[in-house]
């Protein structure tokens, strides 16, 4: 081959080359644009007079006066401080207890000695793949009948296990050498204490993870809050959200609607921004929507 | 003592594991074949399969059976297909990965209700405005409809449409790790073989992630099939009168909300779901199985 | 297939912004002549794989030119370098059969190089059989061992008929035994088939067992090429000197004064014509002489049997190499005076370096005796 048909090749494949680049960058843009979109609009709307909303035919895609005033009243014509006091508390008490009891069995799993542990280990596996629609039905009657509907225990008890947390937990725990715990037994060191002061320390990026994933999928919970609770002073956000949709501010007023929306995106959102790199690691080892 | 101590450990998960999923199961098929049980008297009159041919034959469920296939028909393969391009692209670049990768999972943390009303508002056609998604048909010359009480095909769009906007950050997370574990070699290789982008696709990288890709398509299936509260985010709380519920919907529906109150037939249509779930899911195990061969 | 890199340079950008660009391959130029086998050698981080991806154009230089033969091939693609690649993992697809990882470079082939069915399969076995597979065409990569994987990866890297092969550190995921006889095979294909062939190592005795040349580079910079004899015998510095030979070689701070060398006070050689200045000494193994009352006394630790030869392993201030290694013939006895053991020094092994750059210098007895 001459020199001339070798520097054809080279121009080639860099046009080719560059080509493909700005395809693959105009389409990760498109595609960017579609997730940030309802983004931008739920925060536009929400600064946009309720006049000034209603009388535009044909949205536009800027307000030239912001007005704050739809954030007074989605704090004020509904109680959406309520909604919010009453999700923290969901999700943090739910979370705590979680974590207690998934540590507890996770430890008992990992480096405890008992007749019957895999096969116990094997029967809590086959819970996974058990759909919570399938249970809820009894879970809705159960507490009915125990009275506990409108209850923060009623909304908090049925969340408080995680199979997949355990078998997170319990794999994390098998990876710290056995040597340690043989050598805290040595220096007469108690269970307990081991795993509040070897175990627990070391596993704090899978326990942290936990924590996170837990916390969104509480702050995002639906479909249970909405079964067990009909009294608002119960209502978690997502269901505050839909009440608001019903019936709240009169259907129309969007703005204020909307301004409710964003102030209930915020708190993930910003949890996100901070451990974005903790929660995709966490999502990406087994983690479902939902 | 000893031997009590690790039984001590796990009694709180027993207990909750014991009260809120092993008893419920159990229960849920006793449920599921008492005919005409009354929950006010907590009395009923026969055992047999009666819920389910009720289940069955209720135009409601079937209505909520074919929107949910025709959801997970429509979703699981466009939502793979689609996270699969995305995850290609963006380990094929070097600058804005990052940033990319953390605006693409943002829709995972957001409170699928919350969003899913701005969608409605996007889609929505009211008597003041018909709706940013209209205006822009209406530009490009289309006609245009409202999508959240308009016509089924409309109202299929938008629900399918935003199933995709949920579940995709997911999708994309596995993926573009799976492509990232794909060892740099197996590339060089074929690059110095000449081996074609296309080719490299199909022949090396495909099959290299198949098992990530399958287990996609098995949790999208489930998932997909799982589907409600995106429909109340979009439609409201009463599915049926919109004509878009979901199996899950019908669940709900039978057990509370609008008519409820029977868990019999919400039992039953539970199961049913299940079933479908696992056979769909046995079939994708088995299909995954004789591909990997 | 003869390759020359002419001022060859790659530079990587700093990984923080204010610090200094990475330096892998610095100012290159060396010759591979036609149908050799040259081992690239040096310990890791050397820059000797990106040499290696240079070659074949999976990376593109910084500056300089790549021929081959009397192609300027410096911004080709590599598929249309004709080069054969072999990697340390092997990259083999692990979907495919051994037959469909050998045929799928042919498969890649467009236009008026397109082969039929029959010719792919030909050409297949033949590269099987080159390296003795042919039994094995039906198996997943996973069912065999890892040197039938190397052998159906250096069979993909030949079916083309490539004009370079390069072979990127192809036997350190083999265990020793494996590796010995590795070795040998490659020897025997390379000489086959004729091709010219790069081959990568971090191990020397690797490299000097089977290259006709060795390229010895450290920090991106080529150190000496040559014959692998001529390279161990006559070192151009104390880091060519250090890295070839095993045991290593022993190193001494010493002085040369009058035509002298000296260690530790002790005058061990004549070394005439050099000025007088600090040095590095370096003693090889085999350099050492048992002798009572030889020049160069030091302080035995121990005496290893090794059957064919002895080791006597021994201590002095001055040696900078950590404990003094000699190899001597199992004949000799070894008997410590006072804890003390003495030897005479062979010219041919002991080299002498610049304090300062640390080349060698030469001098007249040592060439007496080569």
């Amino acid at each position: 081959m001459t020199n001339t048909g070798y520097d054809k090749i080279q121009k080639k494949s860099q046009r080719s080359d560059r080509t493909r680049k700005i395809v693959t960058y105009i389409g990760l843009v498109f595609w960017a644009f579609i997730v940030l979109f309802p983004f931008y609009w739920m925060i536009l709307t929400s600064v946009k007079t309720y006049s000034s909303y209603n009388s535009e035919y044909i949205p536009k895609f800027f307000t030239l006066s912001p007005t704050l005033q739809n954030y007074v009243d989605a704090f004020t014509a509904v109680p959406l401080a309520q909604y919010f006091l009453n999700t923290l508390i969901f999700a943090v008490i739910t979370t705590a207890a979680m974590l207690i009891v998934i540590i507890l069995s996770a430890f008992a799993f990992a480096r405890l000695e008992f007749k019957g542990r895999n096969a116990l280990f094997s029967f809590f596996l086959s819970l996974m793949m058990i759909p919570n629609e399938l249970v809820i039905i009894t879970n809705f009657v159960t507490i009915t009948n125990l009275g506990l509907r409108n209850t923060f225990t009623g909304l908090i008890l049925p969340s408080i296990t995680s199979v997949f947390y355990i078998y997170l937990l319990k794999e994390n725990f098998e990876q710290i050498p056995n040597e340690l715990y043989k050598a805290a037994k040595v220096d007469g060191t108690s269970d307990l204490k081991y795993l509040f002061k070897v175990m627990i320390p070391i596993s704090q990026p899978t326990i942290v993870t936990i924590t996170i994933l837990k916390v969104i999928e509480c702050w995002n919970s639906y479909v249970w809050p909405r079964l067990i609770t009909d009294n608002e002073a119960y209502f978690l956000v997502s269901n505050g959200i839909q009440a608001i949709r019903e019936n709240g501010f009169g259907r129309e007023n969007i703005p204020a609607m909307m301004a409710a929306v964003v102030v209930i995106s915020v708190p993930l959102v910003i949890l996100f921004l901070i451990f974005h790199k903790k929660i995709m690691a966490g999502v990406s080892r087994g983690g479902t929507k939902g | 003592m000893r031997k009590l101590r690790p039984w001590l450990y796990l009694l709180p998960a027993i207990a909750f594991l014991g009260v809120f999923m092993v008893y419920p199961l159990i229960d849920v098929m006793i449920y599921s074949m008492e005919e005409g049980y009354n929950s006010a008297s907590q009395t009923y009159f026969g055992v047999g399969l009666y819920n389910f041919r009720y289940v069955l034959r209720d135009p409601y469920f079937i209505q909520a059976l074919k929107n949910t296939f025709i959801l997970v028909i429509i979703t699981v393969p466009l939502s793979t297909g689609i996270g699969l391009l995305i995850a290609v692209a963006l380990n094929s670049i070097q600058k804005l990965k990052d940033l990319f990768q953390t605006i693409f999972f943002l829709p995972y943390v957001t409170n699928t209700l919350a969003v899913g009303l701005v969608f409605m508002i996007l889609f929505k056609k009211t008597a003041y405005s018909d709706g940013l998604i209209n205006v822009l048909i209406q530009t490009f010359g289309g006609t245009g409809v409202d999508f959240i009480d308009g016509p089924y095909w409309a109202k299929m769009f938008v629900l399918c449409f935003y199933t995709v906007w949920v579940v995709l950050p997911f999708k994309i997370l596995i993926l573009t790790s799976a492509l990232a574990s794909v060892n740099e070699d197996y590339y060089k290789a074929a690059k110095i073989d000449g081996t074609s982008r296309w080719r490299i696709f199909w022949k090396i990288t495909l099959p290299m992630i198949s098992p990530m890709i399958f287990y996609l398509i098995i949790t999208g299936f489930i998932g997909a099939f799982k589907a409600y509260s995106d429909a109340v985010a979009l439609f409201g709380t009463d599915l049926n009168a919109a004509g878009m519920n979901t199996i899950v919907g019908y669940v709900y529906d039978m057990l509370y909300g609008n008519g409820g109150g029977y868990p019999s037939y919400a039992s039953a249509a539970a199961l049913i779901l299940f079933a479908i779930v696992m056979t769909i899911t046995c079939i994708n195990l088995l299909i995954s199985e004789k591909t990997n061969v | 297939m003869k390759v020359i890199l002419e001022h060859l340079t790659k530079r990587y950008p700093s990984r923080d912004k204010n610090g200094k660009d990475v330096i892998a391959v610095n100012d290159f130029n060396f010759e591979i002549p036609d149908g050799k086998l040259i081992g690239l050698l040096g310990p890791s981080g050397c820059g000797k794989s990106t040499t290696l991806n240079l070659i074949s154009g999976l990376e593109s230089p910084t500056e300089g030119k790549i021929w081959f033969g009397e192609d300027d091939v410096t911004d080709l693609p590599p598929e249309h370098r004709g080069v054969g690649l072999v990697f340390q993992s092997y990259a083999l697809y692990p979907h495919m059969t051994v037959r469909q990882n050998i045929m799928f470079p042919l498969q890649n082939l467009k236009g008026k190089d397109k082969l039929s069915k029959e010719a792919m399969n030909q050409k297949a076995e033949e590269a099987a059989r080159l390296v003795q597979i042919e039994r094995l065409m039906e198996r997943k990569p996973r069912e065999m061992s890892g040197g039938q994987q190397q052998r159906v990866a250096i069979a993909r890297a030949l079916v083309k008929m490539p004009r370079i092969l390069l072979l990127d550190e192809p036997l350190s995921n083999l265990d020793a035994r494996l590796r010995l006889q590795t070795r040998e095979e490659i020897r025997r294909i390379q000489k086959n088939t004729g091709i010219t062939t790069v081959f990568v190592t971090h191990d020397q005795e690797e490299a000097m067992s089977i290259s006709d040349e060795i390229v010895v580079m450290e920090s991106g910079i080529l150190q000496q090429i040559g014959n692998p004899q001529h390279v161990y015998d006559e070192p151009v510095n104390l880091f060519v000197a250090k890295f070839l030979g095993t045991p290593a070689i022993n190193v001494f701070e010493g002085e040369v004064k009058g035509g002298r060398l000296f260690i530790g006070g002790q005058d061990v050689l004549a070394v005439s014509g050099v000025e007088d200045q600090p040095v590095s000494v370096g003693i090889r193994p085999e350099g050492f002489i048992l002798s009572e009352d030889g020049p160069f006394r030091t302080k035995l630790v121990q005496v290893e049997v090794m059957g064919r030869d002895t080791s006597v392993v021994s201590e002095h201030p001055d040696c900078v190499s950590g404990l003094i290694r000699s190899i001597i013939s199992a004949e000799n006895r070894v008997e410590a005076k006072d804890g003390n053991v003495a030897f005479e020094l062979k010219p041919a092994k002991v080299h002498i370096f610049r304090k300062d750059s640390g080349v060698r210098i030469p001098y007249p007895e040592q060439e007496r005796h080569v």
